[in-house]
């Protein structure tokens, strides 16, 4: 399948009609009604229903497909064609179509549609209860948020940027992540709190901030990174579907992301790891942006000569140590790419568990290239220094496969 | 204060025959009697109501002699399980903070009598007698309060954690002022079910400093939402005088936009006029704020003397005066519902009653070290964790 990239105000760090390959998608035709969870391995898991096996094909993307081979299955496979936030909103819209409970909040979700459109038009077919428009003020309307879900509302909080929610931390932390605990079970906090972070196109610093790296201590909660159209979507679903709070990560260069997804409806696994290209020498495990980032230093590794596999981790917080560990046990060399600061990152603690459990099955330290831990300057070139580039990724992987 | 005295002859009809005898000794009824359980009475309240924005509700409040002994009931055993607490602590069962709430009972007692199990009450973190009000039992809060598996939050959430859902009480929270939002959250979906019940979200006068009061003031008022501000304002914020924190100690002026009416919180019936025209308020009008009143005899918690920023001379003052168990007393005297001694009976069977709830407590087990890893998420992922040694304690996330 071809997913194509469009950067936002086409800045020259990537070209920006760059061809990838998502290739990790197994599809499962469904009859009408039932669910499917997909597995990163191909194994479709019936979610309801275990008797409608019938009319199944499995639609397995080649390793290393050539454009050929790619367009084959697009003329097989049909499906629609949306960017990434359209995506979010097709999964938002069928989860409040599907349960009367799902509401959002957030500034300038209902009558402007939301800063990246992915509330737009929600507002109108809702009403403004349920797609409603807060004031500036993420302390309270994410606490407003926290207490209807106690009562049983699921929300869906969204901040208008990552960073603002630093301004919500105590509700996140006090009160959505530990309620449930803290009140021997009696609360759930079903809330799916989402927004774009990330390095974007010379937002500034405090626009461009990653706060997976100081969500993810706090018990109790989830963390998902989406990164392309497909899993935007089942994630979304996914999220809202969850009992837990969930923290949904999305980034604001991957918006327009365009890929063909499937017509039937589908839910993925909030905790699986994502497949994005098998192979045998080393692990590259990445989330969100840089998985395109990594990707793209792939297709010059495998021009080399080198063959890695890519493991879009996806889930944050717990990590997928299946995937990963048995990846870890395929490879024995292990490469962390991530948008975070290299100070308690992601990465960090994703070193430090696959350290702790597969130590045996390494040869060779985990190398982790995260951003810099610097805030992130205006000046564009200065900007892409902070974050990881691909040829920083092509280096590392030479030298690890020494 | 004024009584209303036309119900006389309901009160001594079995005993016509003594009808002449002037002597109190003879004519009461029993306190247990059930004859006269809904004798209308009319009390009126020490102080008249002070509203901003809003006409106050009259001082006349409809009652029975039932309620009036229930409450006299009520807040003398939330008394005695504060004072047992502090017992408790100092022989080191309670550990960490304990924030006691006598003083205050009023409060509690005045609002669960206005309002209904389905209105929704939030409240910080002197919430043991707003959890008894709500239908806890006092082996709960004790279990809690020391820890064990058979409190209320299964001995993980403690003294600043009372929670109860079945009984809409929502906590129970250690972050001064974060109960507000949520209280406007739940506000929101009652306002979404369109359930006709409101919430009561509580704080102190050292939470209405907080922004997110007023954030959350904003949107209540914005979206109409049913939620009702109650400041308990016993005029320290820890060791901070109202005066010295807030530059408008009139907090129920502070919603601006929002209305406001000022209780007597000493006063149960004034509490209970109060919530009760709050709720009618919000139910139609949206949000109100009740500032109430109240003073609490312990210091912020155990581990403060209470003495160092106000003069004994000042609590001593406030309990001769305006303690609200002995304003219950003396209006059950006073319409010779019950007598002194009667009185001292119901408070000798609460202490016995604490008693053995404490001794309950006492014998019942801490929590398995399993329960550690319990009640993080609501769905198990089968994930692996361990204690600090990775040896010791270990589990599976369920």
């Amino acid at each position: 399948m071809a997913a194509i990239f469009q950067g936002i105000g086409a800045a020259a760090a990537l070209p920006s009609t760059e061809k990838f390959h998502s290739q990790s998608r197994r599809f499962v035709s469904a009859r009408k009604g039932s669910l499917f969870v997909v597995r990163s391995d191909g194994r479709p898991s019936l979610g309801s229903s275990p008797r409608s096996r019938g009319a199944q094909h499995l639609i397995t993307n080649a390793v290393a497909a050539k454009a050929d081979a790619s367009a084959t299955s697009t003329a097989s496979k049909p499906g629609h064609e949306l960017l990434l936030f359209e995506a979010l909103r097709e999964g938002l819209e069928e989860e409040m179509d599907r349960d009367p409970r799902v509401c959002v909040m957030g500034e300038d979700v209902g009558h402007y549609g939301g800063s990246y459109k992915v509330t737009k038009g929600l507002a109108t077919k809702y009403g403004d209860l349920r797609v409603l428009d807060t004031p500036i003020a993420e302390n309270s309307f994410t606490g407003m948020g926290i207490g209807a879900a106690m009562t049983g509302l699921r929300p869906i909080i969204e901040g208008m940027n990552m960073g603002f929610l630093l301004l919500a931390f105590n509700q996140i932390s006090n009160n959505c992540g530990m309620l449930h605990y803290t009140s021997g079970g009696q609360f759930k906090i079903p809330v799916v709190i989402r927004g774009p972070g990330g390095v974007g196109r010379q937002l500034g610093a405090e626009h461009s901030q990653r706060l997976e790296s100081y969500f993810q201590s706090i018990p109790g909660i989830q963390m998902v990174a989406c990164s392309t159209p497909y899993n935007a979507k089942g994630l979304m679903k996914a999220a809202i579907r969850s009992e837990n709070p969930v923290i949904l990560f999305e980034h604001v260069l991957l918006y327009n992301l365009k890929e063909r997804i499937p017509d039937e409806e589908y839910v993925l696994s909030l905790e699986e790891a994502e497949m994005v290209r098998p192979g045998e020498h080393v692990t590259i495990l990445t989330y969100s942006r840089m998985r395109y980032h990594v990707m793209q230093a792939a297709k010059t590794l495998v021009n080399k000569g080198y063959d890695p596999e890519v493991i879009d981790i996806r889930s944050l917080k717990p990590f997928d140590l299946y995937t990963i560990g048995n990846s870890v046990k395929k490879t024995h060399r292990v490469l962390i790419v991530e948008e975070c600061m290299r100070t308690g990152g992601i990465g960090a603690s994703l070193t430090a568990a696959i350290t702790e459990n597969f130590i045996d099955y390494l040869d060779a330290p985990i190398v982790c290239l995260s951003s810099q831990d610097v805030p992130t300057p205006y000046a564009g070139t200065l900007e892409e220094w902070t974050v990881v580039q691909p040829a920083q990724i092509v280096t590392a992987v030479e030298q690890l496969c020494q | 204060m004024a009584l209303s005295t036309s119900f006389r002859s309901n009160l001594i009809k079995p005993l016509t025959a003594l009808t002449a005898l002037s002597s109190t000794q003879h004519l009461r009824r029993p306190f247990s009697s059930s004859v006269d359980d809904s004798t209308a009475l009319t009390i009126e309240t020490s102080v008249p109501f002070v509203g901003h924005k809003c006409e106050p509700p009259s001082r006349n409040v409809e009652t029975t002699s039932k309620e009036l002994l229930g409450f006299f009931h009520d807040m003398a055993l939330m008394r005695r399980m504060e004072i047992a607490s502090d017992s408790l602590y100092k022989s080191k069962l309670i550990r960490g903070f304990c924030h006691l709430y006598d003083g205050q009972e009023a409060v509690a007692v005045g609002m669960e009598a206005a309002i209904t199990k389905k209105d929704c009450i939030i409240t910080a973190y002197r919430d043991h007698c707003i959890y008894l009000g709500r239908g806890g039992t006092l082996v709960e809060c004790f279990s809690e309060l020391m820890g064990r598996q058979a409190g209320c939050s299964k001995g993980k959430g403690g003294s600043m954690h009372f929670y109860k859902k079945d009984s809409g009480f929502y906590g129970g929270h250690g972050i001064v002022g974060a109960q507000v939002p949520l209280g406007c959250g739940l506000a929101f979906a009652q306002k979404y079910s369109k359930d006709e019940t409101v919430t009561f979200a509580m704080y102190g006068d050292g939470a209405a400093n907080q922004g997110q009061l007023f954030e959350a003031l904003n949107m209540a008022a914005l979206l109409d939402l049913p939620a009702i501000f109650v400041c308990e304002n016993n005029h320290y914020g820890m060791g901070t005088a109202e005066w010295r924190a807030a530059k408008s100690p009139s907090y129920y002026k502070r919603g601006d936009y929002v209305p406001g009416l000022k209780v007597d919180g000493m006063d149960a019936f004034a509490v209970k006029q109060a919530c009760r025209f709050a709720k009618e308020h919000a139910l139609k009008n949206g949000p109100i704020i009740l500032e109430m009143d109240t003073y609490r005899y312990h210091g912020h918690s155990m581990s403060d003397p209470g003495s160092t920023y106000r003069t004994r001379d000042e609590i001593s003052g406030v309990r001769q005066e305006r303690d609200p168990i002995e304003r219950i007393r003396k209006l059950i005297l006073s319409h010779e519902l019950s007598t002194e001694a009667e009185l001292k009976n119901i408070e000798k069977k609460i202490r016995s009653e604490v008693d053995d709830a404490i001794a309950q407590a006492k014998e019942s087990s801490m929590p398995d070290p399993s329960e550690l890893f319990t009640n993080v998420y609501v769905k198990g992922f089968g994930i692996e964790v361990a204690g600090a040694d990775r040896k010791e304690v270990r589990g599976v996330l369920p």
